[in-house]
């Protein structure tokens, strides 16, 4: 009955200890566990399994900081967001990261005020239609009715695609992505548009996926990343170079299984920097020495985790394209550890 | 003689601001202000620490610029290059569409099922009152989301009434009931329809003429002249022989299957029909309530006292009861109106775009001005509810009992 | 023609045995007739009835019977159903557990909330059946809400113990300085209890392990449990902060007035949708850049707010229902105005308020399912999101929108009963 007059009383205890630490870093160590911020459910990248646990792409981004920070990859709090909360949950702090799929755009990064600490996924908006409505190519759908997850930059560029092919169409905005696949499901519209990994996504959770068809023009560039607060760098840092870690992990050879054996020493000095035999990096970080090693192990390297979440031998069933190692003709790309 | 000395003046003692009465008011209104006046700044000084610290600011420049989205309903011309504010007020008029056909439609259903609900036949009286109680005790929401749920999976799609055997055809071969919405016929004016429509108005303020004369003449002589059929004659008669004059100007376009969806006709999108619909039952169960007790508390009284002067039931109901009842059941049906408006902004569950979907909810994620928006937001509702208010007060005062 | 009864060939004597009426006019035909179809205006519809009665049991009638419980996904109930008409309960039955305490709340730990929810009644015995349980059981209503959130969050229990504690010193204050005046006495009693509770927070910090369940974070809470949690809660705390806005609406000090008088109107002016936007979007502009007040606190404040102004109006219309004689009575009998408020006034309005109390808390746990529109897991949440949205429930919308609507109708409903019930007890007036 009368419990916020004493949360009142919790908080302002929780405050007077809270006004000693200053940085994200610190926040996370004193809670002991990360906030992430990720989407109320998109099989693959994020959504609770049968047992309430979290599981998917970005969900892995966040296990690796907790395991980096915390040593602990399960001392995290998913709070999901939708496309309306996502920024301000960042914004004021009740999450310490967000790893939901967003898009890095210029507007994000500088008058919103966020960081994005790299890409984890290159992604690209594309259009799902029945089969049975027999369109072959996004110019052919004049006057359709197009499914739209709100908040998004989804809706944006598929206004200006319309404009500039002078096509009609109908725009059904929907909040969150199982409203939307049950609208589309329905035939209450013809298309559905998203990233194309979530088209994937969504398809792979359908009855029978085989009537359903992604269209083959992608009409955005949607690169996918974990973001931050602006102006706190050292967190900011954190998360970038954990990411980079599980990239530059996957180039290097480093997999779950060889894990043990390549921290034990080998003769290659990247390898060594990056497990923490050689070299302080982690200290520089503010963390210890086996921070790297902590965040692989969780699921293994960037290649690992793209197999076991997203990749072709899941339903999902995405091939890694433009999101293989640069030596493989893909992307990505990760600074050297030194 | 003793003169009668004033009491000594007492001086001013720090004590009686607390201890006096006559300053105590003074010095907790005081205090009262001192504390809202912290407890503001204290709020004020946060917003200006955070904004700082995230490096934002308070602005309204974002209004001015494109959008960048579209909506699908407007009666404005909207395109996804025009601004914020066009978006916003795209949005309000959305608002008050719905809001103006739940009310009407709230006030049918209510207005019946509250008459019903006192009708001597004992199963439409057990029937009215389910009705009642399983809509007042259910959240809204859950309506608006049943209703939509039935729009999308029942429904056919559009597809369906393509082919040689379709499994669905249109109705009367004018309307169009698909899971995207209902097709309905348009009107096309055309030219002289003008001419028509100005006679239908005429006829119109004929009516209310006539039934003016006819009272006029029944109090004057006692005459009683038939109010019925005269009345749907001059409503009808006119505009009929007009239409027909100037050569059938006014024609219906009916939709038909284009492309993807319907094309041509009035299309009612299946997201307006939800939250219309949910909208008009569930505040249709609370405006019945207001007429049955409103019809309730006219004493009974009342209907002998008319009965024994030789009314008939339809005229003591007429002459009687309802104008008396009506001053009971129209401010609480008022304030159902206010409530009407305000849950219309649950239309983001349908994606309905009224104004919590445009200004609140695309305009909000896309600028991420979440202050700014969420302030004209309520200013807007708050705004509706005041004018409602005001409405509601000017019928009260009206009403008011003329004691003499 | 002097005697024409002499006259008389016959006359009886004895009175004819009560002929029982003509059928039409007994019995269940009379009623028939008088009930259904007394004209042709009410035969129509007592026909039309008839039909809607009939097509209502035809359509759910098969769908309700023919129920599937035990399968795991809606695929393999419309392969058990082998096109019949009929319900797929069985994401009821998968899915109880995520309906009631959403899909995060530890489920070891279920019988904590459920535990909750029966002391709930326990709890709320004695206060809404006055009569037959004695006062001093009151307590256990008192007690109740600190065992809940104990019960509920988990942690140590001198978190509730002290919050309690620091109730108990505000009211010591309160009664101590209320003889002085009113305000003076709500001031010391709240400034009292802040200060007990700030020196407080600090031992429990150490203390965090005495005494502890296993403390579950609140935004791991949801399903109906969050709805019953938000609806009792906020219901609770806005009664008292709503009887002091309407008499800070009734004062006569300009200041006070004014302050009530915005707050109400600004509050009732503006959809809750609004507020919760506030909760989930501004708020956090507002509070000091280091802390961070969960959602669901957030909720609670903004619907708190919400419901006292609300309650605030319907106890000032109990206020002003009171004869003026009452407070002048009180005033001739000296009270001050602490006195007469607590001993005259407000006992009489708030039993006149108690019926537009309860139609505002009903109202206000319907509304607790707006929260889902901010992506909180409730039980319209859960169904809206992670239910349907899984893969083998897309679907099944009609099962558990009604499901959710029946839970619903259920409290609400008994609610409403009870407080037409009470409403009738209260009655003083022997007309």
């Amino acid at each position: 009955m009368k419990q916020s007059v004493f949360f009142a009383a919790v908080t302002a205890a929780g405050l007077s200890a809270g006004a000693a630490a200053a940085g994200t870093l610190d926040d996370v160590k004193a809670r002991g566990t990360l906030n992430c911020g990720v989407t109320t459910g998109l099989v693959g990248f994020a959504a609770p399994n049968a047992n309430g646990e979290w599981e998917g792409f970005d969900v892995a981004v966040c296990r690796a900081v907790a395991a980096a920070v915390l040593s602990d990859p399960t001392a995290i709090e998913f709070v999901p967001t939708t496309g309306k909360t996502r920024f301000t949950a960042l914004a004021s702090g009740e999450i310490d990261m967000l790893a939901r799929n967003t898009t890095w755009t210029f507007t994000r990064d500088v008058d919103l005020k966020f960081e994005f600490t790299g890409v984890n996924y290159y992604d690209g908006q594309g259009f799902m239609v029945p089969k049975a409505l027999g369109v072959s190519s996004a110019k052919e759908l004049d006057g359709a009715t197009v499914c739209i997850q709100t908040g998004t930059t989804t809706e944006l560029n598929l206004a200006d695609y319309f404009r500039k092919n002078n096509m009609d169409y109908e725009p059904v905005p929907i909040e969150t992505n199982a409203e939307s696949q049950q609208q589309y499901l329905a035939g209450a519209c013809d298309v559905y548009t998203t990233d194309r990994s979530g088209l994937a996504a969504t398809r792979a959770s359908f009855e029978t996926p085989s009537d359903h068809v992604i269209l083959p023009e992608t009409i955005s560039k949607e690169p996918l990343g974990p973001l931050v607060r602006h102006g706190d760098n050292e967190w900011g840092d954190l998360v970038r170079w954990t990411l980079n870690a599980l990239i530059a992990a996957e180039e290097l050879g480093i997999t779950s299984a060889n894990i043990e054996e390549l921290a034990k020493g080998t003769n290659r000095p990247e390898v060594n920097r990056l497990l923490g035999t050689e070299g302080t990096l982690g200290e520089m970080l503010g963390l210890d020495k086996e921070w790297a090693k902590r965040a692989i192990m969780v699921g293994g390297n960037y290649g690992e985790l793209f197999a076991k979440n997203i990749g072709e031998s899941t339903p999902i069933g995405l091939a890694r394209g433009l999101n293989a190692q640069w030596t493989e003709g893909g992307l990505l790309y990760a600074p050297p550890f030194r | 003689m003793t003169t009668l000395t004033d009491p000594p003046e007492e001086s001013f003692r720090l004590s009686m601001l607390i201890n006096d009465t006559r300053y105590r008011a003074y010095t907790f209104q005081f205090i009262a202000l001192l504390l809202l006046i912290m407890f503001m700044s204290y709020l004020g000084w946060n917003l200006v620490q955070n904004l700082a610290e995230r490096g934002q600011d308070i602005s309204y420049r974002f209004l001015g610029e494109p959008a960048g989205y579209d909506i699908n309903q407007s009666v404005i011309e909207y395109d996804s290059q025009s601004t914020h504010l066009r978006a916003s007020i795209v949005g309000v008029l959305n608002t008050i569409i719905v809001a103006f056909l739940g009310c009407v439609t709230a006030t049918i259903l209510g207005v019946a099922a509250g008459v019903l609900r006192l009708s001597p036949n004992w199963l439409v009286r057990k029937l009215m009152a389910a009705y009642v109680e399983a809509f007042r005790n259910v959240p809204v929401l859950i309506w608006i989301l049943i209703i939509f749920s039935i729009m999308t999976a029942a429904m056919p799609a559009p597809s369906a009434f393509r082919g040689e055997t379709p499994d669905a055809s249109m109705v009367f071969d004018a309307m169009a009931f698909t899971n995207r919405g209902v097709y309905l016929p348009a009107p096309i004016w055309g030219s002289g329809s003008l001419a028509v429509i100005l006679v239908f108005v005429a006829s119109v303020i004929g009516v209310f003429a006539y039934r003016r004369y006819a009272t006029k003449l029944l109090y004057d002589t006692g005459k009683l002249l038939p109010m019925g059929w005269p009345s749907l004659a001059i409503l009808v008669l006119p505009p009929v022989l007009a239409y027909y004059l100037m050569g059938q100007p006014i024609s219906l376009e009916y939709p038909e299957l284009k492309g993807f969806n319907f094309g041509g006709g009035i299309h009612i999108r299946g997201s307006l029909i939800a939250l219309w619909f949910a909208l008009a039952i569930y505040t249709g169960a609370f405006i019945a309530e207001n007429v049955r007790a409103g019809i309730q508390a006219i004493s009974r009284g009342q209907t002998e006292a008319a009965a024994s002067l030789g009314l008939r039931p339809r005229r003591i109901m007429n002459l009687v009861i309802l104008p008396q009842a009506l001053r009971i059941v129209i401010p609480p049906v008022i304030s159902q109106y206010l409530n009407l408006t305000k849950n219309s902004s649950l239309a983001i569950a349908v994606g309905y775009m009224d104004v919590t979907g445009t200004l609140g909810g695309i305009t909000l994620n896309q600028t991420g001005r979440a202050i700014e928006t969420v302030l004209m937001l309520m200013l807007f509702y708050l705004f509706i509810s005041l004018a409602i208010s005001a409405v509601m007060n000017l019928y009260n005062n009206s009403m008011k009992l003329k004691e003499r | 023609m002097s005697d024409t009864h002499s006259q008389s060939a016959f006359v009886r004597s004895e009175i004819l045995p009560e002929a029982p009426p003509p059928v039409r006019e007994r019995g269940i035909v009379k009623w028939f007739r008088e009930n259904l179809f007394s004209s042709v205006a009410n035969t129509i519809l007592t026909l039309a009835a008839i039909w809607a009665v009939y097509y209502l049991i035809t359509a759910t009638g098969p769908w309700l019977l023919n129920g599937v419980w035990t399968t795991s996904s809606l695929s393999e109930c419309r392969d058990v159903l082998d096109g019949r008409t009929g319900a797929c309960f069985s994401v009821l039955a998968e899915r109880w557990n995520q309906l009631i305490f959403g899909f995060k709340y530890p489920d070891e730990l279920y019988w904590r909330p459920g535990l909750a929810f029966v002391l709930l009644f326990v709890a709320l015995a004695p206060l809404l059946f006055a009569k037959v349980f004695p006062r001093k059981l009151l307590v256990l209503t008192a007690i109740y809400p600190f065992l809940a959130f104990y019960l509920i969050w988990g942690g140590t229990i001198m978190v509730p113990v002290f919050a309690l504690l620091g109730f108990v010193v505000g009211f010591f204050v309160y009664k101590r300085l209320v003889l002085q005046s009113a305000s003076m006495g709500l001031l010391g009693a709240v400034v009292s209890a802040l200060v007990f509770w700030y020196v407080t927070g600090f031992l429990t910090g150490y203390m965090s392990n005495f005494l502890a369940l296993e403390p579950v974070p609140s935004r791991d809470m949801g399903g109906f449990m969050l709805n019953m949690m938000l609806g009792v809660i906020c219901v609770s705390l806005s009664l008292p902060i709503g009887i002091l806005l309407a008499l800070g609406r009734q004062s006569t000090m300009p200041i006070i007035k004014w302050i009530s008088v915005v707050f109400i109107e600004f509050i009732r002016g503006v959809p809750l949708i609004t507020l919760l936007f506030v909760a989930n979007v501004v708020l956090a502009y507002f509070l000091p850049p280091e802390s961070s007040l969960d959602l669901i606190l957030r909720v609670i404040i903004m619907i708190t707010m919400f419901a006292s102004a609300y309650i605030a109006e319907v106890i000032r219309g109990g206020l002003a229902a009171l004869p003026p004689g009452q407070y002048e009575a009180a005033d001739s009998l000296g009270l001050d105005y602490a006195q007469s408020m607590q001993l005259v006034i407000l006992p009489q309005a708030l039993k006149i308020s108690i019926p537009g109390i309860v139609n505002v808390s009903v109202g206000l746990f319907k509304d607790t399912t707006l929260v889902s529109v901010i992506s909180m897991f409730d039980l319209v949440g859960m169904i809206r999101g992670p239910i349907l949205g899984a893969a083998e429930w897309n679907g099944v919308y009609w099962e558990l929108f009604g499901f959710a609507a029946l839970l619903f109708f259920i409290v609400c409903y008994s609610i409403s009963q009870y407080s037409q019930w009470l409403e009738r007890q209260l009655r003083t007036d022997h007309a």
